[in-house]
């Protein structure tokens, strides 16, 4: 019994890690092999809506054909056609300047929230969480109907004399801004406000005791040991606005599509599951690699110590 | 009773035309409604060493972080070097802190953060560099420069908060409670150390400690704080010799305390446990007055036989426990009206006849020196 103990305990504890990576397997991993191998197959009027598809009963000849039929097209397709290059851009752009405006925004309120009394702290975590106990899609018309012809905010500008006419608002790259800033708000407030908050105060009274002035406490002390966070901030926010589809498609306009947009109106609108797919596997790729790269960088920061 | 003297020749407290380097007046520190630090004076004078000795929660950090200028007073003001630092923030106070978490910055080298202070002066690179180095060569970390805090030890943390406050050359260096995270052993050598490095450099050590050993070993003075007051500031063998008060006597080390009225004499206490006791120094204070005298248990003397009658200072009693501490013996003893006396034996001075032991019945004696009249 002694001698089984460890080893029963072993297995339980490697279960438990296990857990995880069998989660990313079923949910994410083989979902993503799947979408790859229809980006490599050709549209056709079928059902499913793609060629070839995967016959095992037929034996060894027909997986033989099954991956000579397998080809990169649709990828020569999303580098030929501008319209595929414009959306990555201009998702990767909407992302990037809307990330940006979240922290600015995001760390000054994570910021005062760490520095308020406990008891208040607890309180706004709770504000900055609760817009989520509404529905994205509800809060987003919500906005459609602040931001329209006659809406609220049109009305307010009116009424404090800032314009004269009703502005244009809805179906304009300001709106998804709007609602892009408006939702990832909290994804960039809380990991921000975690590390903020775990931030020892007598290391700002070391730094200035040790003659900075408070702005240079913020460089030199604040914002390095909270890079962290801020770092989590940027990727939550970040890569899941390069995907965006319900805030572009609700208050953006027609004009430039994201790339979300561009994967939807090819599955659904052109029924081209293949191009769709391969659109999708570009932008993972797109993605994952400035990640990775981050990771092994750090690792061997971390290894170098 | 002889005092064993200062440590060295070194008193400028008692020259009256010396102006103080950092001079306290009146400072009053209020939390909500309770004052931590009440109508505080002091002075602190170039090139000493002070210790500011109480219990937890006696508002003497909160004096150190008055000084450093993290709290500003609600009244009353500091002066260093003449000069009212009210509206000076911390980073321009020529004063340095060691904290007692230490606070070193967990991103920056042990290099980086000696340097910090010094980067902020705006000094020339090489100037920085050389400084950095002898204070690391000072500290005996040189080996460790590369290093981020967390890859060192306890003791070596504590050198480079020490290294990182002194750089700079701080006119005060304050330290707050900075042995109390080390081991016995390792606080024991760094005390002396630290005295040391402070008589090397010639700079002015403001300590902040609860340890009334510690304050003993490295200061020139200490201010021994109870609830936002100071109640004796002195060297520390006045304060244990002759302490100015119970609280102080009693704080300060172990002490048997005989409440009485004050004899005719005004150097005696009647009417106490041990009947009447003698001191030798005149009391300022009316006789019958209720007064108190205060007797280290190493200054009680324990015999066996009975000593000759009529003899002051004497007491009969009964050995009800006996604590061994390697160097000493503790002995507490039961006398006549149930009151109970330690008596403190150096167990190299027991002698070679049977030694004292439980339920033993013993006289305790001690000389008139040895007992110190409190007023209060």
């Amino acid at each position: 019994m002694s001698m089984q103990q460890p080893d029963k305990r072993s297995f339980w504890q490697s279960l438990v890690v296990r857990i995880p990576y069998a989660w990313l397997l079923a949910f994410f991993l083989v979902p993503f092999l799947i979408v790859l191998k229809i980006s490599l197959s050709q549209t056709a009027i079928a059902q499913p809506p793609y060629l070839p598809v995967l016959d095992l009963a037929a034996g060894w000849p027909a997986v033989k054909a099954f991956f000579a039929a397998l080809s990169f097209d649709n990828y020569t397709l999303i580098g030929s056609d501008r319209l595929y290059l414009l959306s990555y851009v201009k998702s990767v752009e909407i992302a990037a300047f809307s990330t940006l405006i979240l922290v600015v925004i995001g760390y000054p309120i994570a910021y005062a929230m760490a520095r308020m009394p406990g008891r208040w702290q607890a309180v706004l975590v709770l504000l900055v969480v609760l817009p989520f106990w509404t529905s994205l899609l509800i809060r987003i018309y919500a906005w459609m109907n602040i931001l329209q012809h006659d809406g609220l905010l049109n009305q307010a500008l009116i009424a404090l004399a800032i314009v004269k006419e009703p502005q244009v608002w809805l179906a304009t790259d300001t709106a998804i801004y709007i609602g892009v800033v408006y939702s990832y708000l909290p994804f960039m407030v809380l990991p921000l406000y975690a590390t903020l908050e775990k931030l020892d105060e007598s290391l700002r009274e070391a730094a200035a005791d040790l003659g900075c002035p408070r702005w240079r406490i913020f460089w030199l002390v604040t914002l390095p040991l909270s890079s962290s966070g801020l770092l989590a901030g940027v990727l939550l926010c970040f890569i899941p606005i390069v995907g965006e589809f319900v805030i572009p498609d609700l208050l953006g306009g027609s004009q430039s599509p994201m790339i979300g947009q561009t994967i939807w109106m090819e599955f659904f609108g052109n029924k081209d599951w293949p191009a769709a797919s391969a659109v999708a596997v570009v932008l993972v790729c797109l993605l994952v690699t400035p990640i990775v790269i981050y990771q092994s960088q750090a690792m061997r920061a971390l290894q170098r110590e | 009773m002889h005092s064993v003297g200062s440590k060295r020749d070194f008193a400028p407290w008692t020259d009256p035309n010396l102006r103080p380097l950092l001079r306290i007046e009146v400072l009053t520190k209020r939390f909500g409604g309770t004052a931590v630090v009440e109508r505080l004076s002091l002075d602190i004078y170039e090139g000493e060493f002070f210790a500011l000795l109480g219990p937890s929660g006696c508002g003497k950090t909160t004096l150190l972080r008055l000084i450093a200028g993290f709290e500003r007073p609600n009244a009353g003001r500091i002066l260093l070097d003449g000069v009212d630092l009210a509206r000076v923030p911390p980073h321009r106070r020529p004063v340095n802190m060691m904290f007692q978490n230490y606070a070193l910055f967990p991103h920056l080298t042990v290099e980086a953060n000696v340097a910090f202070g010094l980067k902020q002066e705006g000094l020339p690179r090489h100037e920085i560099a050389q400084r950095v180095a002898d204070m690391l060569a000072l500290v005996k970390l040189e080996r460790f420069a590369g290093r981020k805090p967390h890859q060192l030890s306890g003791g070596q943390r504590q050198r480079v908060a020490l290294a990182r406050s002194l750089v700079k050359r701080p006119r005060v260096l304050l330290l707050d409670e900075p042995m109390a995270a080390l081991d016995k052993k390792l606080r024991g050598e760094t005390q002396f150390e630290l005295m040391e490095l402070q008589r090397e450099l010639g700079l002015t050590f403001v300590i902040v400690t609860h340890d009334q050993s510690e304050a003993m070993i490295v200061a020139d003075r200490i201010g021994v704080m109870d609830r936002g007051r100071l109640m004796q500031v002195a060297p520390p063998e006045v304060i244990y010799e002759r302490p100015n008060s119970r609280w102080v006597a009693d704080f300060v080390g172990d002490v048997n305390l005989f409440e009485g009225r004050l004899g005719a004499d005004c150097q005696s206490v009647e009417g106490t446990a041990a009947g009447r006791v003698r001191g030798v120094a005149k009391v300022d204070a009316e006789p019958g007055k209720l007064v108190w005298a205060a007797v280290r248990p190493e200054n009680v003397g324990i015999a066996r036989e009975p000593p000759l009658p009529g003899l002051d200072n004497c007491v009969a009693g009964t050995v009800i426990d006996i604590g061994y501490l390697g160097d000493t013996s503790v002995y507490h003893v039961r006398v006549r009206d149930g009151a109970l006396v330690k008596v403190a034996i150096a167990n190299a001075a027991r002698g070679a006849g049977r030694a004292v032991t439980f339920d033993d019945p013993v006289w305790l004696n001690w000389s008139p020196e040895a007992a110190i009249l409190l007023t209060q």
